[in-house]
């Protein structure tokens, strides 16, 4: 019992020596049009360095209460989501949005326990699923930005459809390809495109839960909508012209992504091979491109392989 | 997330000094600070002489992102007369990933391989001369691909596939003839509680006449389903090769691969 106070006193002396201070987003939101604010992110990996903040989650003040959009990585980045937002407006929150499974998206959704946190269906059943390994996994990525942090599996359903709250008319987009379910939110009255993990902006999109020809089929719809400004999952927010350049940079890389893998299957080249593959000079801009090239390597080459090697036996 | 990994601490070498004995003298230091390195290259190569050498090529990813199957390749063909290669992954709870002879065939090998945690990785390629040749590098891992059931278990129906060969030939104007071939195994490592170690321990590729042009020892750390690739040199005139294998429960399997170009 003595050792075990000596080892809780050890433990207790350890903690209080800790910065607390050290491990803050610094959460400033940027407007980006009428009522609309955006945490603009990295586009590096999780690291320990960043805490994950590589998102660009947003919210918008309706006049009748604020609507949130992706809650960040973390426990910490929700609520200091949450206070930001409240140095904005007074307006209560009313809902949140998260866009798909992945955990930029949902793991900050701890600070709102008080307000529905909607999602597609097969948002909220991946979550169910793999929720908890991927909250594992970011703890190992980022570390003690993780702390306290546990996955909330959404509570409301949401499908594609037209909501309006308050002065704001906003289109919930129902795709798929990025993720199982892919969630796009389209604000009618200032004209701004939240894409969620459909888009990326100057930097390489991922693909552990994608369906590229799905995902391409998504980013034709999203190309036809009327838009003003875009905000890419992550990456520079694009407006303009520029706002409908980002789908077409991001169906460029997944097109060439696919087509080089499977023409490669073809020759008979090897997974392994694969790793050190020349990229592109156009592709050069894009952030972490040579290690996001590796993991949809590994995320694709072998459902490739797997249909198109001939059955001799 | 890819950062050089600090040395290990000198508490750990010596650790390793009083365990591996008078054997260290023999081997050179391992470029990569691997702790188990000391322990491994007696196991694994004997007496033989080690030598790291930057012509044998090791392509593996920096950051492992499926810990069920890591991409491993072993490419020593710049070497002159390569009897035997072995691939290791120093931090498995089995290192040895698997041996492979190319009788005739080049000195290059591919497969999958699961990560239990992050390690180094190498690729030995032993000359005629009977020096074992090295080079290797660290992959980063989440890692627990060794101690994870096979994923066919789940399915219930994998019996019904075990087996199954996908393959193709790729011959080339020189003669040579690469090939890429899927079998369907559960490769178990018997490190999942109530599932013992199932795996095939032998693949051999040979030509139309029986000669054998390359032989695979597969262990426990390759993957689920395993591909291998290669670079088989048949004799000139051969329409196709002959692929046997067997597991470690006795089970046989026999496949041709056709030398033309088959259809998808």
């Amino acid at each position: 019992m003595t050792r075990l106070l000596v080892l809780l006193a050890v433990l207790l002396a350890a903690g209080a020596g800790r910065p607390a201070s050290a491990l803050t987003y610094g959460l400033t939101p940027v407007r980006i049009a009428e009522d609309t604010w955006v945490f603009v992110g990295g586009t590096d990996h999780f690291t320990r360095a960043n805490g994950g903040n590589i998102l660009n989650p947003g919210f918008i003040v309706t006049g009748d209460g604020v609507v949130v959009i992706q809650t960040g990585p973390s426990r910490r980045f929700g609520e200091e989501m949450r206070a930001a937002i409240r140095k904005v407006t007074a307006e209560p929150i009313r809902i949140v949005y998260v866009g798909n499974l992945h955990p930029d998206y949902f793991l900050g959704a701890q600070a709102f326990p008080d307000v529905p946190v909607a999602a597609l269906p097969g948002t909220i059943d991946g979550i169910r699923n793999e929720g908890a390994a991927i909250a594992g996994n970011m703890y190992r990525l980022v570390g003690d930005w993780m702390r306290g942090t546990e996955p909330v599996t959404p509570s409301h359903a949401v499908r594609g459809s037209t909501v309006v709250i308050g002065t704001h008319r906003l289109r919930l987009i129902e795709r798929h390809g990025h993720t199982a379910a892919d969630l796009a939110i389209l604000d009618e009255t200032t004209g701004v495109l939240f894409a969620g993990g459909l888009v990326f902006s100057d930097r390489t999109p991922t693909t552990p839960h994608a369906d590229i020809p799905a995902w391409l089929a998504s980013l034709d719809a999203l190309a036809g909508l009327e838009f003003t400004t875009l905000v890419p999952n992550h990456g520079r927010i694009r407006s303009g012209a520029d706002a409908h350049a980002a789908i077409a940079e991001t169906r460029d890389w997944l097109t060439w992504l696919d087509g080089t893998l499977r023409a490669a299957a073809a020759e008979g080249r090897d997974m392994a091979e694969m790793l050190d593959h020349p990229i592109p000079e156009r592709f050069h801009r894009m952030n972490v491109l040579r290690a996001e090239y590796q993991r949809s390597v590994a995320h694709l080459w072998p459902a490739i392989e797997r249909e198109t090697l001939p059955r001799i036996r | 997330m890819p950062t050089p990994r600090p040395a290990p601490p000198a508490s750990a070498i010596a650790a390793l000094l009083v365990i591996a004995g008078p054997a260290l003298a023999d081997v050179p230091a391992d470029p990569l600070g691997s702790v188990m390195w000391e322990v491994l290259a007696p196991a694994v190569f004997g007496d033989a002489p080690v030598v790291f050498d930057e012509r044998v090529t090791v392509l593996a990813p920096a950051d492992v992102e499926n810990a069920l199957a890591m991409p491993l390749a072993v490419d020593a063909t710049a070497l002159p007369d390569v009897r035997e290669m072995v691939l290791v992954a120093d931090l498995n709870p089995f290192p040895v990933v698997l041996r492979f002879e190319p009788l005739a065939a080049r000195a290059f090998i591919a497969t999958r391989i699961k990560v239990e945690q992050a390690t180094a990785v190498r690729g030995a390629a032993r000359t005629a001369d009977g020096v074992w040749h090295v080079n290797g590098r660290l992959v980063d891992a989440a890692g627990g691909g060794c101690a994870a059931p096979p994923r066919a278990y789940a399915a219930g129906d994998w019996t019904r596939h075990l087996g199954e060969v996908q393959a193709r030939a790729w011959p080339a104007a020189d003669g040579s003839a690469r090939l890429k071939l899927r079998v369907r195994h559960p490769m178990d490592t018997g490190l999942s509680a109530g599932i013992p170690a199932y795996f095939i321990d032998r693949l051999t590729v040979a030509g139309e006449d029986g000669r054998p042009l390359a032989r695979i020892h597969p262990l426990e750390p390759v993957s689920e389903d395993p591909v291998f690739t290669l670079v088989a040199l048949p004799a000139p005139g051969t329409r196709a090769l002959a692929l046997t294998g067997r597991d470690n429960n006795g089970i046989e399997f026999a496949a041709t691969i056709p030398m033309t170009e088959a259809a998808p």
